[in-house]
């Protein structure tokens, strides 16, 4: 195990070991923010499945048309926001659970948030420039 | 990474064999989990035939019939056996429990016993909860209060005051839970688990505790309490009937509220 704190080995008392470096005094925001962003996205994503459904067999002109539509293009614009948001917490969730290694933790974490915050910017591009 | 298979020395092998006298009416197999920290082996699957006409309705009444009668090697922890004192946890079956609470009956086929998962194993049936204990220790689990209690007389709660810690102070601390709880396999170093965090809620529910924020800040913590994913294994297995994930989401409520 790479955190030297929950190591067995050292001779730190097991009180030692568990107190380790102390409360991080954080994580309540981001388990809000993960339970308000999925509330927020099931209206959302029916919206954006029906909508998508709907548009099944429309012409290119019909569906850049409907984006470029303010409201449709607002609620695209929070679907996309909220989307990402809501899988970069859950993928560090994921990573904190199963990856034990400090540094691989964290450099994980910092991969996948860069990476999701990239395909937020690049889907959100998309819209406004059809939109704007 | 988080290990999904057991290290070669850990993989259970075949053991020994105790057959039922032959006089025996109605025989039930017990298979029994069986590690020597002093024998340089592998950990074994030990067979007891057990005539359950001569033996007593729980798993437990099984257990102390094969160390009196049959194999005096085996080794287990136990003392109430009437499911006040949490020392008979075990996996009976597939499921965290206590031997003294478990009917034999209730198993169908043969009677699996093994330790509690995940943890380090001291003997046979005796896992070690050093850490644990540690765990339980850190969040300090007795009243906290400032204000010192009227003289000659006993700090006072109203009856609903004192409603709220029901499902609370039941907890024998048998940590069936916490040894059911996936993510505290994966993270028991950091994470304190369902019985430890349902022992930090019953002092932050208790009305004459003067320690709240303090229990709070404690807790606040990705790893000692975000851990929980409400997977519930903790409310199934639990032998006394308790829910400690419900406990832990009223504690996330209150991390929640004091952000205003």
């Amino acid at each position: 195990m790479a955190n030297e704190y929950a190591d067995h080995t050292t001779l730190r008392s097991p009180l030692g070991r568990v107190r380790g470096l102390g409360s991080a005094r954080s994580g309540t925001h981001h388990w809000w923010l993960q339970r308000v962003t999925s509330a927020l996205l099931l209206p959302l994503t029916i919206w954006f499945a029906l909508s998508a459904a709907l548009l099944a067999g429309a012409s290119h002109a019909e569906t850049v048309a409907w984006i470029a539509r303010p409201h449709n293009a607002v609620l695209l614009l929070a679907t996309i926001g909220l989307s990402f948001h809501h899988t970069a917490a859950g993928m560090q969730v994921i990573l904190e659970d199963y990856v034990n290694q400090e540094w691989l933790r964290m450099g994980a974490i910092l991969a996948v948030k860069t990476i999701f915050a990239l395909l937020a910017l690049a889907s959100a591009l998309a819209v406004l420039r059809i939109a704007v | 990474m988080a290990t999904f298979t057991l290290p070669k020395n850990s993989r259970i092998t075949e053991g020994k064999t105790f057959k039922a006298e032959p006089d025996a009416k109605d025989v039930r197999t017990f298979k029994i989990y069986r590690w020597d920290p002093d024998a340089d082996a592998t950990p074994r699957l030990d067979t007891y035939e057990i005539d359950l006409g001569k033996c007593g309705p729980m798993v437990l009444d099984a257990l102390g019939k094969i160390k009196n009668e049959i194999d005096s090697t085996l080794t287990f922890r136990r003392s109430c056996r009437e499911g006040i004192c949490g020392s008979c946890s075990m996996n009976i079956d597939g499921l965290n429990t206590l031997a003294c609470l478990k009917p034999i009956a209730d198993v169908k086929g043969d009677v699996r016993i093994y330790p509690l998962p995940h943890m380090p194993v001291v003997k046979d049936l005796v896992p070690d909860l050093s850490q644990i204990y540690a765990q339980l220790r850190s969040i300090e689990p007795w009243l906290k209060s400032d204000t010192p209690p009227p003289p000659d007389a006993e700090r006072r709660q109203s009856k609903e005051e004192r409603g709220k810690l029901d499902g609370l102070w039941e907890c024998i601390l048998c940590f069936c839970c916490s040894t059911a709880c996936p993510s505290y396999w994966w993270n028991g170093d950091r994470y304190l688990g369902p019985a430890v965090l349902i022992q930090a809620y019953r002092w932050i529910a208790d009305s004459r505790d003067e320690a709240t924020g303090e229990r709070l800040d404690f807790l606040e913590d990705p790893f000692r309490l975000y851990r929980c994913h409400t997977i519930m294994n903790c409310a199934r297995t639990c032998p006394k009937g308790l829910n400690p994930a419900a406990a832990i989401g009223k504690i996330r409520q209150m991390l929640v509220e004091r952000q205003g």
